[in-house]
């Protein structure tokens, strides 16, 4: 294929988006939908992965004394905890402590007003040297005789790996169903295309335009479907992101959650759905054009 | 130049179009080829043309061997060969001079050949003037010219007109082959499939009868 020929085969394949405007508009609309869907999953699973990550990396864990042990016991456990290698810090806090930093935190003293202290453990909370053998290091704890129970953020972020898990698989699976129906739909838009211009198409081949050239206009017109349809999609994504983000933050139940800014997906999510995009565009224009091909 | 040799055409159900066909037509030369309807003309023409392969024989046109010849190699073969249809098969939407031109564009001609060859085209069939018509705006003789001028542009070696006068008057159908005899005298071979004998009997040409699948007669008008 010439060059010159390039500015004339996207004429081509632009003038195949207008001339049939409202099955055209139908398909941006669906590969709109379907990417902006796939992208809310995307952003979830990030949060996910960025809130697993953080949890990883705390190496705090809180040791509860069992309620059996008296003060003076409880306090005497300390020393037991720093002889473990791998404890760099212990800070005994009393039951009396705890109850004060719980109401702090959460700011609503109405709603703790029938807890009393003694309903709370004894506790330490533990800083590790090295988070790589936290596990091993809670087993040492557990073994402490008079320990209660040992809560590290490893095991909240076991839940959210599993989370994460079933929010990747849904992802995929959803992306999967939706990226298909985005090529039928365009298959389908294109192929509407093709329909009309069978004439055209049949006195191309019959003056020796080759398949190249025959099938590009319509590959054009697929591939700007998807491509654009990539670029709103992803700007509607940031502006619906920012605004449920901003949403989320002022709720009281919700505001110890931290969310990505948007800006650091920005390059992945352009990267998939541009992708995502032209893939669906020019598969379903490849396909949609076969059929006049043959001979 | 176009040979066949001792090509058989079967179509799935063992229906055989054609039964051992042998003829070579020469660069240059314009020739009919008649037949009733059935006889295998349509065949001749889609195995020239490319649509088709031969059961066994070969087919060779302008170089290149059809029985072996490859998809992507047939918009090659169809440059060297421009056809002309009964139904003129011209696009409504586009003028006389847009219709010319795409037959160059699609073949990935510069504008500028473009700009220069489609005139000249156009004023050998007769059709100066009525460039910025549409094929609706003219009538079927100068549709057919439409369509001859458009077969034309590319430069082929040899042009197949299947049926061209089957859609026009005595009159009309006489000036389309004279039309086709002056771009004979120009050096592109033409070879024309009719079923109309009367027609025939106005030129002192080349007349190849087919019938049935096979060539019954391969003469000079006048000779017996």
């Amino acid at each position: 294929m010439r060059i010159n020929n390039i500015p004339y085969l996207l004429k081509e394949g632009i003038r195949g988006l207008f001339a049939h405007g409202f099955q055209s508009a139908s398909a941006f609309a669906v590969t709109v939908f379907s990417l902006l869907v796939t992208g809310a999953f995307i952003c979830l699973a990030f949060n996910i992965n960025v809130m697993v990550d953080d949890l990883n990396k705390t190496n705090e864990v809180v040791v509860y004394v069992s309620d059996t042990l008296k003060d003076e016991e409880a306090r005497s456990l300390g020393t037991q905890i720093s002889n473990i290698p791998n404890v760099q810090d212990r800070k005994f806090v009393t039951r009396e402590q705890a109850l004060k930093e719980f109401i702090e935190k959460n700011g609503d003293k109405d709603a703790f007003a029938g807890v009393e202290a003694s309903d709370l453990r004894h506790r330490y909370v533990v800083t590790l040297e090295d988070n790589s053998i936290i596990m091993e290091t809670v087993r040492q704890l557990e073994a402490i005789k008079g320990v209660d129970k040992v809560s590290a953020a490893f095991e909240l972020a076991k839940g959210f790996s599993t989370i994460k898990e079933i929010v990747i698989a849904a992802s995929i699976f959803i992306a999967a169903v939706l990226m298909f129906v985005t090529l039928v739909i365009i298959f389908n838009t294109v192929r509407l295309a093709t329909h009309e211009r069978k004439e055209e198409i049949a006195i191309m081949r019959m003056v020796g335009a080759t398949n190249g050239f025959i099938r590009c206009p319509f590959v054009v017109e697929g591939m700007t479907l998807g491509f654009t349809g990539a670029v709103v999609a992803l700007g509607a994504e940031w502006v619906l992101y920012d605004a449920i983000v901003e949403k989320v933050q002022t709720m009281d139940t919700l505001e110890m959650l931290h969310f990505v800014p948007f800006r650091e997906m920005l390059g992945m999510l352009a990267v998939i759905f541009a992708v995502a995009g032209l893939f669906v565009g020019i598969v379903g224009g490849w396909i949609s054009i076969r059929k006049y091909l043959k001979v | 130049m176009i040979e066949f040799a001792n090509v058989v055409m079967e179509y799935s159900g063992n229906t055989q179009a054609l039964r051992g066909v042998s003829m070579q037509i020469d660069d240059g030369e314009f020739v009919f080829l008649v037949g009733p309807s059935g006889s295998g003309k349509s065949t001749i023409m889609k195995l020239i043309s490319g649509e088709l392969k031969p059961t066994s024989g070969y087919v060779h046109v302008n170089g290149y061997e059809l029985d072996r010849i490859r998809r992507r190699e047939k918009p090659y073969l169809r440059r060297t060969v421009g056809v002309i249809f009964q139904d003129f098969r011209l696009i409504e939407n586009m003028t006389v001079y847009e219709n010319v031109a795409f037959a160059m564009r699609v073949v990935g001609a510069k504008r500028r050949e473009i700009k220069a060859r489609v005139p000249y085209v156009l004023k050998l069939v007769g059709l100066e003037g009525k460039q910025h018509r549409h094929p609706n705006e003219i009538s079927g003789g100068e549709q057919q010219r439409l369509a001859i001028a458009r077969a034309l542009v590319n430069n082929p070696s040899a042009i197949i007109a299947d049926e061209p006068t089957g859609n026009l008057d005595p009159a009309r159908s006489l000036e389309i082959m004279r039309l086709l005899q002056e771009i004979n005298k120009l050096g592109t071979t033409v070879l024309v499939v009719t079923h109309q004998h009367e027609l025939v009997q106005h030129f002192n040409n080349r007349v190849i009868v087919i019938s049935n699948g096979r060539v019954v007669k391969d003469r000079m008008v006048g000779e017996a």
